[in-house]
């Protein structure tokens, strides 16, 4: 969206101004491209042989990216999976009318919120052997994530639940539903129906977040690219140290692209429906603390 | 409790290394992210399209893999930077576009009227951007923006990963320590964290109301 309001409809001279301004800003982002591909070019890093390793079956290089492919999408899938359930649990426990739940379940929420999401994994990876649990690289990072992405999925759903108007509740209780069955019927669906975006763009941000994976040591797909260096700059030299890097990097971008072109898809579908129309226009409830700072996608 | 005294400078300086790591990050965010927002509302397409790229690539890109490429990718084209540096860079950069995003919303959220108001006394484009649109995007963009500074501070964790020793990195580092001993590291690292972003977000708080326009 461009706010076409901060400049007019150019007259003869601006178009002219903007004629020069276009030309010098074209030349400029061609500079830099012209500058990377010099860069490149000067270091033989656009030789088609030094890229055909990625494609070449006989190098065993796809099969091993496309294996690190599948670690990384199957650890962030059982987290994704594992992390909306517990959200919605947690989501519906902070909203209980018992004090002696919704105080434990906020401050556990809170806690994982404010914790970087890296310091989680390493306490579940170095501090918990000292107790005698030992976690599989697999399995701290899976936990690390669903720990993490649970508590803030269980925000975005309260927020979801907060934002369904009063009235479908008292209507609920009035026709006679339960305390239960109001929740599980008539509140939470329309909050996650209304949340549906936010809550794809979270997930997006846990598939992005299983590329810690590599700081650990699970085998995903940059760690994957690391090894693989390691063994062919023995034999190669560094000849495909770059394009694995490259090819590692783009299958991440690419899978986050597609996932999050369906967020923006699930949104434009809502927003069309907006049948879903007992609900209030509330962004995350003012209370959900600063402290967190994740409703961004960062 | 001996293992932390002893350990204590340590712990001290992993801290001011993510405070200065965060700092210097946040600023290059801050400045590039602005400079993206400016590109994204201008007329000049090509810079448009140039800003609209660079968010939508960074956007969609993991911290990781842009440390990764920073790291290990730049030296194979003859750029080496420093552990440092190249946190500073990765966190910096990769912020930028999230900090790009906050403004745009920002300078969105400035009632039309402003900006018409402004063409129509005659300012040029920079000229409301600078003195009528930005002033009041920066102050709708407190929460966001604030939001977006917490989430970069629990970022830098990452350059654990990438021999920068910072407060994260205390973990493996210690790790041999019995179950208790790293445990407090644990918590000090914790406590660490939260020494950073709490003052920031009760400041974020007092700005937001300081300085919200009432509309």
């Amino acid at each position: 969206m461009t706010t076409p309001v901060l400049f007019d409809i150019p007259g003869p001279r601006a178009r002219t101004r903007i004629r020069i301004a276009t030309i010098v800003g074209a030349l400029v982002v061609l500079a830099i491209v012209a500058f990377v591909l010099v860069r490149l070019g000067g270091n033989g890093q656009l030789e088609g042989q030094r890229w055909a390793v990625l494609f070449d079956p006989n190098s065993n290089v796809p099969q091993r990216l496309i294996e690190a492919l599948g670690r990384t999408l199957r650890v962030a899938l059982v987290a994704m999976v594992v992390a909306t359930v517990l959200g919605l649990l947690l989501a519906v426990a902070r909203l209980s009318d018992r004090r002696w739940v919704r105080l434990p379940v906020a401050t556990v929420i809170e806690f994982f919120r404010a914790i970087p999401l890296l310091v989680v994994i390493f306490a579940l990876y170095f501090v918990l052997p000292g107790f005698g649990v030992r976690l599989s690289t697999y399995a701290a990072l899976a936990t690390g994530l669903v720990l993490y992405n649970m508590a803030v999925i269980a925000e975005i759903v309260r927020a979801g639940i907060l934002s369904v108007d009063r009235g479908q509740r008292d209507a609920a209780f009035a026709v006679g539903m339960r305390k239960s069955q109001v929740m599980s019927l008539v509140l939470l669906p329309q909050a996650v129906r209304r949340m549906l975006p936010i809550l794809i763009a979270q997930l997006v941000v846990l598939l992005k977040d299983s590329s810690l994976g590599f700081i650990i040591g699970y085998f995903e797909l940059l760690r994957q690219a690391r090894s693989l260096v390691e063994y062919f700059t023995p034999r190669y030299g560094n000849d495909y140290t770059f394009q694995l890097y490259v090819a590692a990097g783009l299958m991440y971008i690419i899978v986050n692209v597609l996932l999050s072109q369906l967020a923006k898809y699930v949104e434009r579908r809502t927003r069309r429906n907006a049948k879903a129309a007992g609900t209030t226009e509330v962004a995350l409830p003012a209370d959900t603390p600063a402290l967190t700072g994740n409703n961004s996608g960062l | 409790m001996q293992f932390f005294i002893d350990n204590f400078p340590l712990l001290r300086d992993a801290f001011l290394t993510t405070l200065s790591l965060s700092l210097l990050s946040g600023l290059l965010a801050l400045v590039l992210g602005t400079l993206l927002a400016a590109m994204r509302v201008s007329p000049i397409v090509p810079l448009r399209g140039l800003a609209t790229f660079y968010v939508e690539t960074f956007r969609n890109t993991p911290l990781t893999v842009v440390f990764f490429f920073i790291i290990f990718g730049l030296p194979q084209i003859d750029f080496v930077v420093g552990f440092f540096t190249g946190a500073v860079l990765s966190v910096g950069l990769y912020t930028a576009a999230f900090v790009a995003e906050a403004l745009r919303s920002g300078i969105n959220a400035v009632g039309p009227g402003q900006a018409e108001a402004a063409r129509a006394l005659g300012l040029t484009f920079g000229q409301s951007l600078r003195e009528i649109v930005l002033p009041q995007a920066f102050r709708t963009v407190v929460p966001p923006l604030g939001n977006v500074w917490i989430a970069m501070v629990k970022n830098t964790s990452i350059a654990a990963g990438f021999a920068t020793t910072e407060l994260a990195a205390m973990l493996p580092r210690l790790s041999n320590a019995n179950a208790g001993e790293l445990t407090l590291i644990l918590l000090a690292v914790v406590v660490g964290y939260m020494f950073i972003t709490v003052p920031s977000a009760y400041a974020i708080h007092r700005t937001e109301r300081r300085v919200a326009i009432l509309r």
